[in-house]
């Protein structure tokens, strides 16, 4: 999260609506631990990683519903054994569970 | 005049105080938030989870992972029940705490060009980089502009005045070759629990300090253990970029146990 913080400000300065989204579980092999954080403004404009790049695109797709619902933060899971499960899933073959939520508090 | 969590967050992080977040991420009070910081040693709450006794049991825990540097998920009822049997026929609150610890400490002995590469390399890994040397003009803050502090010192006042603040996470790495300076830089290196103590020069240089570190007193075997001397990984390089490639490879290696060897010749999870 400390490595996003600057874009964060810089879009919210600007007026921008920003939704980070932060690993909170892997199960199997992953490429990237628990706090985890990537965010993402109303353009689609991205800060931080969540994964080795393969559930990037699918999270920004997340955000930007919830940002455009002005949805309540939600879970989010990738993974090829879970019913919820997205089609995209880690190449490395183990599931990531993500909160993303709009930052408004 | 109000500040947001997210304000008190961001600020705590900035000035690397240690600060836990916790959030609910599924179950009532979605998205609700208690941030747990240690301010001089004392623990400050902020926020709520929307039951005072679930801010009470969360807050509890949260500065329990804070601590411990963890992060992790935890489960609760709504009104902070914890065990398996209470949370039996309650709707169940899901908390991320995620602890965010101050960024760990690498100390370089020894204003050379080697000290300037390991400093860029470090500040990539996300350290927090010293830079030490006794000679004025050497330690300078523009031969070492990536370092977040340059100190005109000899080893043994700051490992006096600030030793206890090194732990498991943190590198000394001493780059001098200069024993009236590398001496005292080890002596006091050992004093700590810093978890990586790198020691630059040749084999001949190292058999050398290896006498002069014995006249001194220090020549236990679980103490010579900990030095890594000759300093870094066998990668072959020579220039200071890549000689700082693998003091920081060896770091790396050191702290998770793992062999530094190429995965391919390998067995077995790559993450782990």
């Amino acid at each position: 999260m400390r490595e996003i913080l600057d874009d964060i400000d810089r879009w919210r300065s600007d007026g921008k609506k920003v939704a980070v989204a932060r690993v909170v579980k892997i199960e199997g092999s992953g490429p990237r631990d628990p706090g985890a954080a990537m965010a993402v403004n109303e353009d689609g404009e991205v800060a931080g990683s969540v994964s080795g790049g393969c559930v990037e695109g699918a999270v920004v797709s997340e955000a930007l519903a919830i940002i455009g619902e002005n949805a309540p933060g939600r879970m989010v899971t990738f993974g090829y054994s879970d019913d919820e499960a997205f089609a995209v899933g880690l190449t490395c073959g183990g599931i990531i569970r993500l909160y993303i939520e709009q930052l408004d508090w | 005049m109000t500040t947001t969590i997210y304000q008190q967050f961001t600020d705590y992080l900035r000035n690397e105080t240690p600060v836990a977040l916790a959030t609910i991420i599924e179950g009532p009070g979605t998205g609700a938030k208690l941030l747990v910081a240690r301010v001089a040693g004392v623990e400050t709450t902020s926020g709520s989870l929307g039951h005072p006794e679930l801010d009470r049991v969360v807050a509890r825990d949260t500065a329990g992972e804070l601590e411990a540097g963890r992060t992790g998920v935890r489960h609760y009822g709504p009104e902070g029940q914890a065990t398996p049997e209470d949370l039996i026929d309650t709707p169940t609150v899901v908390v991320f705490i995620e602890s965010f610890s101050p960024a760990p400490q690498m100390w370089i002995f020894g204003a050379v060009d080697f000290t300037a590469a390991l400093g860029r390399v470090a500040k990539v890994l996300g350290y927090r980089v010293t830079v030490c040397d006794a000679r004025e003009i050497f330690a300078t803050k523009r031969r070492f502009p990536m370092a977040d502090e340059v100190m005109v010192t000899w080893p043994t006042p700051v490992f006096e005045k600030r030793g206890n603040t090194l732990g498991p996470r943190d590198a000394v790495c001493i780059l001098t070759h200069d024993p009236k300076f590398d001496v005292p830089a080890i002596q006091g290196a050992l004093s700590t629990s810093v978890g990586y103590i790198g020691v630059m020069g040749s084999r001949k240089t190292h058999n050398k300090r290896l006498e002069r570190l014995a006249e001194v007193g220090v020549n236990s075997p679980e103490q010579l253990a900990r030095l890594m001397s000759p300093i870094g990984l066998d990668l072959g390089g020579r220039t200071p970029e890549e000689t700082a490639i693998a003091i920081c490879a060896e770091i790396i290696s050191r702290r998770t146990g793992h062999s530094a060897t190429s995965l391919k010749n390998t067995d077995g999870a790559i993450h782990t």
